[in-house]
């Protein structure tokens, strides 16, 4: 049930993100999903593509800092309240959330959210009890 | 092995005596055929035959790199430009360059002194030197490699650069003993790894490393991911080249000079006066057997110490202390003496990042700011911005707790400090002074 997601690590310069993005363009690769999180100095860009191996092949041999973490993909309802009823879950279960953000597609009727999770077993296994669909990486890249 | 066991063992006494002598006829010379010492000699009121002893060395001037200057490019030349065979070279980085010159007789010296250096360092005939120093002005490369054949060894005269085609060769040459500057070292390291080549298949028994200033923490990164023992070499274009001091395998605690050819002395850098065996101060050196370009005490800049102890390899030559820093080198941050070895031992400490670093110092609103900049590890890189942050403060706070002075830490990308290009740009001092 897990995602794998590349994380790259990269100086505030102007142009780093482009010439990532045109790594992967140029390796075929598609992203599915990005999120920049930055500092002053830095900044980690988290990408979920259709191919992630080639992709941080690609990456490294450009000399990028590429590393691999997992997450879990969550379907959400697209309707009020449906985040927060997931946060809810995890607060209670003192499950902490480590960064989230949304994915570009939706499944069906509902929005799909990235969670970086650290007990991510237990956070499968609460949501799934509790009627929330994760989706699993072979379905999220073809979305 | 030792290459030169009459001279390299020689008693104290003995050696004292040959200095003396070796003294007494360089100062004659210099002052017969060089204006410049002829001035300062007589300035100061002396004449060589007031040398009776080494210990009357001390009331000779010194020389310093601005007097080299002053006189390029061939005026401190102590012999006619056409005993002259070779011509070196040290890089302008600040200002005019120095040149250098050596006849036949001083390359051959400079071969013997190399090829007891290899030795010390675990060479011998039979072993294949793979030799990445940079050819050229610069006394590195060519220094390293007359030593080699002098010595009886195979010498790959592959020089700085195009690291992947050197990995090739090191994998299909089999070379058993690495020359390079320590960055350089880690630098192939690093290449070999990308292309998938492991050390530990090679045949490298012993590595020598100099021509820029390394802590012990990166030694033993060095002997790790290369899988060899790593030694320290000393020298500088301005006295001879590489080769004037080498620590010894067996030992590797501290690099014997060669004094049946070279006087060390270490004196205070601010007020020049003589300091005893063991006080740390500036390394300075007088020539005793060079003819075309001899020098008398030559202040290196370079920081270190003399320990007279004997040593476990049977060598009787004092060792000096692994330079910590040059005193030009050396930046005062806010009133703090701060060199750069001391910021790449705390960055040695920490497993998260790469040992290359680079200061920069600025100053803002008239305070000095010191930014270390230092690439992150792929081994170690999460992605948590969080956990970076925190490594920043804790490398911080380690130099603060050793040097006593705010460091802004500045995490890079790989690569991001340049080192491909021999010696490592470690400082960068932005301030206008
Ligand atoms: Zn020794």
């Amino acid at each position: 049930m897990k995602v794998e997601q590349i994380s790259v690590f990269l100086e505030n310069k102007s142009g780093r993100l482009s010439e990532v993005t045109a790594i992967l363009a140029e390796s075929e690769v598609n992203i599915r999903a990005l999120a920049l999180a930055d500092t002053s100095d830095f900044g980690v860009l988290r990408l979920i593509v259709d191919d992630t191996e080639n992709a941080r092949k690609a990456l490294k041999n450009n000399g990028f800092t590429v590393g691999k973490t997992n997450v879990i993909a969550v379907e959400v309802p697209d309707q009020p309240g449906g985040l927060h009823h997931i946060l809810t879950l995890f607060y209670k279960a003192d499950i902490n959330v480590e960064y989230m953000y949304a994915f570009v597609r939706s499944s069906g009727d509902n929005a799909v959210m990235i969670f970086r999770i650290e007990k991510e077993e237990e956070a499968i296994r609460l949501l799934e009890k509790n009627g929330v669909s994760v989706i699993d990486g072979q379905r999220l890249y073809s979305i | 092995m030792i290459h030169d066991i009459e001279y390299e063992t020689m008693p104290r006494e003995a050696l004292e005596a040959i200095q003396l002598r070796r003294l007494q006829n360089t100062l004659a010379r210099v002052y017969s055929s060089v204006p410049f010492y002829r001035d300062a000699f007589n300035a100061a009121g002396i004449k060589p035959s007031d040398i009776k002893s080494l210990s009357d060395l001390s009331r000779i001037p010194f020389t310093t790199k601005k007097d080299l200057r002053d006189n390029y490019p061939f005026n401190m030349f102590a012999v006619p430009m056409d005993n002259v065979v070779r011509i070196h070279a040290s890089s302008g980085t600040t200002g005019q360059p120095t040149v250098v010159g050596y006849t036949a007789r001083d390359i051959g010296t400079w071969s013997n002194l190399m090829a007891r250096a290899l030795a010390a360092g675990g060479a011998g005939r039979g072993d294949i030197i793979h030799n990445a120093y940079g050819y050229g002005l610069f006394t590195g490369g060519l220094g390293i490699h007359y030593g080699a054949e002098r010595l009886g060894a195979s010498v790959i005269p592959v020089s700085g650069g195009n690291t992947k085609r050197q990995v090739v060769i090191m994998k299909d040459f089999g070379p058993t003993i690495l020359t390079s500057t320590p960055s350089y070292a880690l630098h192939l390291a690093e290449v070999a790894e990308e292309v998938g080549v492991s050390f530990d298949s090679l045949k490298f028994k012993f590595g020598v490393f100099g021509a820029e200033p390394w802590s012990e923490k990166m030694r033993e990164e060095i002997e790790r991911k290369l899988n060899l023992i790593a030694v320290d070499i000393y020298g500088l274009s301005e006295v001879m080249g590489p080769g004037i001091a080498i620590e010894c395998h067996e030992g590797k605690k501290g690099l014997h000079v060669f004094e049946d050819h070279f006087i060390p002395e270490i004196v205070d850098p601010e007020t020049l006066e003589l300091l005893p065996y063991g006080e740390k101060g500036e390394l300075v050196f007088t020539s005793l057997t060079k003819e075309a370009f001899p020098v008398i005490r030559y202040r290196t800049r370079d920081i270190t110490s003399l320990n007279p102890e004997p040593c476990i390899c049977g060598r009787t030559h004092v060792r000096m202390s692994r330079v910590t820093g040059r005193s030009d080198d050396m930046l005062i941050i806010r009133g703090v003496n701060v060199f750069p070895t001391q910021i790449e031992s705390v960055l040695m400490e920490t497993e998260e990042v790469e040992p290359h670093y680079q200061l920069v110092v600025d100053r803002e609103d008239n305070l000095d700011v010191l930014t270390v900049k230092v690439e992150v590890s792929e081994r170690t890189f999460t992605d948590e911005v969080k956990g970076l942050q925190s490594l920043e403060r804790r490398i911080s706070k380690n130099i603060k707790e050793l040097l006593g002075v705010s460091a802004r830490v500045k995490l890079v990308e790989p690569k991001g400090i340049d080192r491909s290009q021999g010696k490592a740009v470690r400082v960068v001092d932005n301030r206008n002074i």
